[in-house]
Formats: structure tokens, C-alpha cells, sequence
């Protein structure tokens, strides 16, 4: 047993953690200031946001696989810049799949940390401001830390979905080992080949790490809200 | 001296309304704003403290918070604002709820004695009562050192016993620190009690201001007291009428004779007035 574990590569794993980790910090940043405009507007515009923003978690990731390799390529406005300025590829690169994760992901940041914003006091933002805080200072110092659990669902499921991403990845970023070839991506590569037994053991990696992470989410939450007296 | 001169647009429950305030309002001034519910007052206080926009002037101890040109934000107008909501930092404890607003530690230790807190000081905003979270909300807001406090309903989501008690704490803070202040309420006992001055809004409008004995004192002339009240039940007993009246939480019964109890309609707001010993209902 122990030998048959040690013979596996475990490359597509650290590939798989690495983007995610990337695309989840990313993801963070910009979905802040974003998911904080959409909680407080009251513009006309919010529900076109809302839904462009929402896109992904409807589209058949094929269609978002082609918009963004076509948007990606060096035939392309954006994959030209980033050619001609930075020298990097997109396209069946790694920094090509942190683009694509973005897209693919921005969700399931956006949403929970909106859902958050929206569910605290407006009179606590308000009493900040009144004591002379910035907005910046009042979105770390107090809506933040009021919204635990929501932040912390925004982080994990960000980062798990981006593990568990297959179709976007594999269209953008193919399958180049030690490049663009993710855990998803590789348990394909072993059933097509037939290699049961290795797709079997990366399978049960993927699935024993998201249960613990999700249930790691849920018992925190239950937690949080005994210990803060919420019923939801 | 802050000077208020202010227009705004509202869509109140009874359609659009205009709320029109001119008002001069003296340091250390107690000020007192009821009327009923959607007549503006809360939208006032707001727009006093940079909450929401409005046309017109607001100026204070000659600085100018609002004119045509210029409308400084929430956070550079010294604002004391107490929510009827409270409104803490849930995530932080008492101590640092006030010292999120001024590091003056000092000050903060010393308003939390003075309103008997000091001993809940490292305690989390979930694990007070209403009345204590109140106090903490108004130490909060005279952590700013405010050249206008503003409290909006403050105490009337809490019981008589602590809003008795908590009404003598702002009286005292009032004393302490002399700050302008501005209360929204409808107990009159409470703005007898703590107000110099009382101001009515009716649809946007000040309907009455003047100095909070003369506007709560109902009895005119040679009355020797006289009550507000709504008309429940007028029945004939015999060659009397009765007439059952609620004043606040009593139930009255007062004897009429058929010609005084002509006119009258159950649901009626009545005002209860006598002259020496013969009462009279008008």
C-alpha cells in the first residue's frame, strides 16, 4: 500500500493548491471593494452587475473555456499585451489558468462577501463613519470581523471550487505536466489511459479534502453562531 | 450657535412631503423633537449628522457643516449619535467600542464610571442587557467629544425602571459636558424632565417650539388640570351619560349631563379638563 502511494506523482495536487491559492488571494482582492459597491448601491446598474457577475455559475464551462481562450490569445487584443508587454503566453500557460480561474471563480467570492456586507447593521456603518472612520478603515475594523462566517465561506468555497474546476481548465490550460496539469485534470488523463488504480487513489484524495474543508466551514459556522446567539 | 436652514424632498407613507426646517439652536441647549411617526424627524437628525443630503445650511459654532458649495462628510462633523437600535461593534468589547472613536483612554474610564459600566468593560455587546447597551451607546457617542449630540428615540425600546434611570444618566452627562443636544421622543415625562426647549414637526414643518413647560402644560386659563385622552365608550345611564375615557394607561369614567355629551364620537381625541370641583369634557 505504502508503495503504491509513494510511486504516485503528486504534482497535479501542488499545481491544483498553488492555483487555487493564487486565484483565491486574487479573487479576494478584487471582489472586496466589488461585493462592497453592489451591498451598498441603490444604481440602476446594480442588477446587470449582479448578473454578469453571476454568469459563471450557469454557463457550461465549454462556452467559458472558448470565450476565454479566444480572449486569451495571442490573436487577441489582451493576449497580445501581455506578450508584447510582460512576454507571457496565457494560453496553455499556468498564468493563463489563474486568469481563467478568475473568471470561472469570481462567484463564489462575490456572492458570500456581498450576502455579508448586506447583513450588517447599516446603523453600525453609519456609528463608525459618525466616530471619523474611513469607509476603508469601517470595512476592516467593523463590517469584516462582523461577517466571519461569511468571509470565511467566501475564502474556502473560492478555493475549493477552484480544485474542483475541470472543463475551463482543461480547454484554457490543456494538459502540460508540471504546467496546467491540475488534479482534475490529470484523474481524466488516468481513467482514459485506464490507470484504475491511480485515478482511484487521486479520486479519494480530491473527495476526503473537500469534505473536510466544507465541514470544516459548516462546524465553524455552527459555532460561531452559538457563541454570537444567531439562530440562522 | 448652530445655525439650521434646511430643504429635502420625502416620500412619506402619506405621499411626497416637504421637509422644511429653520432653526436656531443655543449652546448647551436642550432640545427636545416629537411628532408623529413619518412627519421627519428622524430624516432630520440624519441630515444634521451627514447621513443624508438635503439643501440649505447647516452651521455650527461658525464652522459650516452644509451650504450650497460644501457638504462636509459624517466623519468631519463632531457627531455624538445614539442609535434606538444601539448600534454597537459587536466585535469588539465595551472598552473598545469607545476607544474605536477617541484613544483618549482617560475619558472613556471616566465615562464608564460615571454610568456604572466600568466593571462590564471587557465584555462583548452580545452579553448586555438593552439598558447597559444603551449607556455604552451614548458613552460611545461622548467619546467624540461632539459639539452636537443626537439621540434618536433612545430609550423607548427599554422599560419605565431603566428608562427612568437612564434619563437621569444623560441628565447628569448634560450637566457634566454642557453639549447641545438634540432627542427625538414621544414621552413627555421624558422630555419634561430632561429638555429646556420642545419642538412639534407635523409634515415637515414645525408646528411648535417654545420652552418645553409651555408647550407640555395643557391647561389654559382657570383650569386646575387637564388631561388628554381618547373617548372609548359613551353610554346613557338612566337620565345621565357616561363617558369612558383612556388617558396614558387609566381607564376614566366621567358623568355627563345629555347636553354636554352632545357632539362626541367614541374614538374621539378628548381633552379632560376641570374648574375647581366641576369637571368639564370639551
Amino acid at each position: 500500500m505504502f508503495k503504491i502511494l509513494s510511486s504516485i506523482n503528486y504534482e497535479p495536487f501542488f499545481l491544483s493548491f498553488k492555483l487555487a491559492s493564487l486565484t483565491m488571494t486574487i479573487l479576494f482582492l478584487i471582489s472586496l471593494p466589488l461585493s462592497w459597491y453592489l451591498s451598498q448601491t441603490k444604481s440602476n446598474i446594480k442588477p446587470f452587475i449582479e448578473a454578469i457577475t453571476a454568469l459563471p455559475i450557469v454557463l457550461p464551462p465549454s462556452v467559458l473555456g472558448f470565450y476565454i481562450l479566444w480572449a486569451l490569445s495571442a490573436n487577441s487584443p489582451l493576449g497580445a499585451f501581455f506578450e508584447n508587454v510582460f512576454g507571457v503566453k496565457l494560453v496553455f500557460s499556468f498564468t493563463g489558468l489563474v486568469v481563467a480561474s478568475c473568471f470561472y471563480s469570481l462567484p463564489f467570492m462575490v456572492q458570500p462577501l456581498q450576502g455579508g456586507f448586506e447583513s450588517i447593521n447599516k446603523n453600525m456603518l453609519e456609528a463608525s463613519y459618525l466616530a471619523g472612520k474611513s469607509k476603508l478603515q469601517t470595512i476592516f475594523r467593523v463590517a469584516l470581523p462582523n461577517m466571519k462566517p461569511a468571509l470565511l465561506s467566501a475564502l474556502i468555497v473560492t478555493f475549493a471550487h477552484t480544485i474542483g474546476e475541470f472543463g475551463v481548465v482543461l480547454m484554457v490550460g490543456g494538459s502540460i505536466p508540471g504546467e496546467t496539469k491540475v488534479a482534475s485534470v490529470a484523474i481524466y488523463e488516468m481513467v482514459e489511459i485506464m490507470d484504475y488504480s491511480t485515478a482511484h487513489i487521486y479520486s479519494i484524495i480530491m473527495l476526503s479534502i473537500s469534505f473536510i474543508v466544507l465541514l470544516s466551514v459548516y462546524l465553524f459556522n455552527a459555532n460561531y453562531n452559538k457563541r454570537f446567539g444567531f439562530t440562522k | 450657535m448652530i445655525k439650521i436652514d434646511i430643504r429635502k424632498k420625502l416620500q412619506g407613507a402619506m405621499g411626497a412631503m416637504n421637509l422644511e426646517v429653520n432653526l436656531d439652536i443655543k449652546d448647551g441647549e436642550f432640545v427636545a423633537i416629537s411628532g408623529e411617526s413619518g412627519s421627519g424627524k428622524t430624516t432630520l437628525l440624519r441630515i444634521l449628522a451627514g447621513l443624508e443630503d438635503s439643501d440649505g445650511l447647516i452651521e455650527v459654532d461658525g464652522e459650516i457643516w452644509q451650504d450650497s458649495h460644501n457638504i462636509l462628510t459624517p466623519q468631519k462633523r463632531k457627531i455624538g449619535f445614539v442609535f434606538q437600535d444601539y448600534a454597537l461593534f459587536e466585535n469588539m468589547n465595551i472598552l473598545q467600542n469607545l476607544l474605536y472613536v477617541n484613544e483618549d483612554k482617560a475619558l472613556a474610564l471616566y465615562l464608564l464610571e460615571m454610568t456604572q459600566l466600568q466593571k462590564l468593560q471587557s465584555r462583548h455587546p452580545n452579553s448586555l442587557s438593552g439598558g447597559q447597551k444603551q449607556r455604552v451607546s451614548i458613552c460611545r457617542a461622548m467619546m467624540r467629544k461632539p459639539k452636537l449630540l443626537l439621540l434618536d428615540e433612545p430609550l423607548s425600546a427599554l422599560d419605565p425602571f431603566m428608562r427612568t434611570k437612564l434619563q437621569q444618566e444623560l441628565l447628569n452627562l448634560h450637566k457634566e459636558f454642557n453639549t447641545t443636544t438634540i432627542m427625538v421622543s414621544h414621552d413627555p415625562s421624558e422630555i419634561y424632565k430632561l429638555a429646556t426647549r420642545a419642538i412639534v414637526l407635523q409634515n415637515g414643518n414645525i408646528k411648535v417650539d417654545g420652552r418645553t413647560k409651555e408647550v407640555l402644560l395643557k391647561t389654559q386659563g382657570s383650569q386646575k388640570f387637564s388631561f388628554e385622552g381618547e373617548l372609548l365608550e359613551l353610554k346613557k345611564v338612566d337620565v345621565i351619560y357616561i363617558a369612558i375615557v383612556a388617558i396614558g394607561q387609566q381607564i376614566v369614567e366621567v358623568a355627563l349631563s345629555e347636553k354636554e355629551s352632545y357632539g362626541f364620537k367614541v374614538g374621539q381625541n378628548i381633552t379632560l379638563s376641570t374648574k375647581a370641583f366641576s369637571p368639564t369634557v370639551h
